[in-house]
Parts: C-alpha cells; structure tokens; sequence
C-alpha cells in the first residue's frame, strides 16, 4: 500500500476542473474519509454532501474514477487504481459546486411518476393486515430498501440519452406502491409510468441494477411495470 | 404518445422479434440451402411461384420488420438525435409503409 494517494477532485461548477489533493493512505478507509479529509485538512472550500456516514441516507453518492458510489461504504482498496482516485459529481444531474449536484431533477421524477403513497384508509381505520408472504408483499421485499442515493439515475444510459425518461429509482419507487393493495392510485400512477418516458423506455442495460449500491434491482421493477401496463392495455384499462 | 400506445408498441415490438428470431433462421437456413444446392434462378423460382406455404411465411415475415424496425429505429432518433413528438410518428409511419411496400413487392415477385 503505498503511503499517499493522488485525488483529482472536480472543482467549480458545469465548467469546471479539476484538482490533485495528496492525501495520506490508509488501512480501511473510505472514500468519503478522504474527501471529509481534504476539506478539513487541505481546503476548507470544498462543497460535498453526507449525513449518516453508514449507508443509510442517500446523500453522499459521487462518481469514483468513473462509476457512481456511495462513498461512505466504498473502501479506498477496492476502487483505487495506481494510487489514484478521481471523484466528481454524479452524472446525469446539475452540477452546483465541487461535488455536489442539484438532486432536484432526481426527486422530481419520483413525484412525476406518482411515487408517493395515497391511503385508502384514515387513522380511524383499523391497521391493514398485509400477509408478508403474499405474492404482492414478496415481490417488492428488496425494491423498497431503496435509500434514493441516484447511483442508478446517474449510471442510467436512457436517462444520459432522453432527459426526460423517469429513471430507475422513480419507477422502481412506483413499482413498490403498484404492489402495495393500501394505495389507491394504481390507475393513475401506472398512467404515469407508461408513457414514451416511463417503463417503456428502458432498455434493460442494467447499469442500475449493477452498480445499486443496496443490490436491488431497478430493471425487475421496470419489468413489473411493464408487465402491468401491458396487462392494462390489453383490457383497455390504459 | 399515449401511455395506451406507447403500451402496445412495446408488446409489438417484443412480438415481432420473438417471431423474428424464428424466421430469420428459417431465411438463413433457406438461402444457404439454396445457394450450396446449387439452385438457378430458375429453379427457386420453380419451388416459390404459387407455393402459398412460401407466400405466408415471407408475407408474416415483411410484416414483423415493417412492424419491428421503425418502433427500434423511432427509439433511436429519439434517443440519439432529440427527434420527438408528432414528426417523427409520421416519419416512422412512412418508413413502415416503405418497408412493407418494397417487402410486398419483392415476396410477389417471387409468388407470381
């Protein structure tokens, strides 16, 4: 292991560059431990997110020499190459400052894809009972786990190529409320996936489902969607 | 688009390559039977003229491409050249009609 290590880090905005920081090399360390360390120890101007700092919230996803990470639980071991790191923003979305990106977009999506819940019950009702064993339930054990880092939004090729399409997270957040028999906008919801920008324009690349850095699998619940919306079609439900 | 139409474009597209996969192998398989026999023009004009097993499987083929290929190529120009909205149907429309036209008039050619 070799004492230091070289870090291009993007600075500044769209037109940005970037710029070698040489920070110490350690025994288990992580990505995100090198960047709080250059903001700390060498320039205090750089802007970067995190919060949680163990995979659970979604903030600090950045592009590591190339591919989108949660940088948090990425070790520098396993991504490093010739001693070198390169870190920029993630791909597919504004960039704000440094390593930060305007998550807008991302988010936005989710809500045009109709990703939030609509109840059929009121808090006078009693509790559902969902069977955990149901086919519904099952189907969507992993895709809810979802921490809406956007790794996959910014490793998505359909979303570099049609800034328009939804995105992986978006659909696979609708995919999850599809499934679930409390919500009571399936019909709207899968109206909203469908269309030229929705499920029907993945093209199972897999990139999502590949670099999710909580190993589900965006391009199943696509294919859920698809299922559905074909289904809807043929009965003239669509 | 409609999300009805988007819909079923998909499952036609999906339709037609899972016919075309079978076909296109029947169409290898026929060209490479025809041309290491030895057949003439003559000759394969002899097994096709009238043959209606021929007619429907070319037919049912020209179909699937005319079908499969402007549904592929209209994702592409979207993708790749920013070409949407109601243009580039129309113009996905007349490279189907193009297609199924000169399929037509080559699977005739060789029925009449």
């Amino acid at each position: 292991m070799s004492q230091t290590l070289q870090v291009d880090v993007w600075r500044g905005g769209a037109d940005g560059h970037y710029q070698t920081f040489e920070v110490p090399h350690r025994e288990h360390q992580t990505v995100l431990d090198v960047v709080t360390y250059i903001q700390r120890e060498l320039d205090p101007s750089l802007s970067y997110r995190y919060a949680c700092r163990v995979g659970m919230c979604g903030s600090c996803a950045m592009s590591v020499n190339g591919k989108a990470r949660w940088t948090c639980r990425t070790h520098v071991k396993r991504v490093v190459e010739h001693g070198r790191l390169r870190l920029a923003p993630l791909d597919n979305l504004p960039r704000i400052k440094d390593l930060a990106t305007d998550m807008a977009p991302f988010f936005d999506k989710i809500g045009q894809a109709r990703g939030t819940f609509v109840p059929t019950r009121t808090r006078h009702d009693p509790f559902a009972a969902i069977a955990p064993d149901s086919p519904a339930r099952a189907s969507i054990d992993e895709a809810i786990e979802c921490i809406g880092c956007g790794v996959c939004y910014a490793s998505c090729d359909t979303v570099a190529w049609n800034p328009d399409y939804l995105g992986p997270a978006a659909l696979n957040r609708a995919w999850t409320l599809m499934q679930d028999s409390r919500d009571a906008a399936h019909a709207e919801r899968l109206l909203a996936v469908a269309g030229d920008a929705g499920c029907h324009a993945c093209h199972t690349h897999m990139s999502c489902t590949e670099r999710c850095p909580k190993q589900l699998s965006p391009t199943a619940s696509i294919a859920g969607l698809k299922r559905l919306a074909l289904g809807a079609a043929l009965k003239g439900e669509l | 688009m409609t999300p009805r139409t988007a819909a079923r474009l998909w499952a036609l597209q999906r339709l037609s390559a899972a016919y075309l996969a079978i076909a296109v192998l029947v169409h290898l398989a026929t060209i490479i039977y025809a041309i290491h026999g030895g057949l003439s023009s003559a000759e394969i004009l002899g097994r096709t003229q009238g043959n209606l097993a021929w007619l429907l499987f070319y037919a049912s083929f020209v179909v699937a491409v005319a079908l499969h290929m402007p549904i592929g190529l209209r994702n592409v120009l979207s993708e790749h050249l920013g070409w949407r909205g109601r243009s580039l149907d129309l113009a996905m429309l007349a490279v189907a009609l193009v297609v199924l036209g000169l399929g037509a008039q080559a699977v005739l050619g060789v029925f009449l």
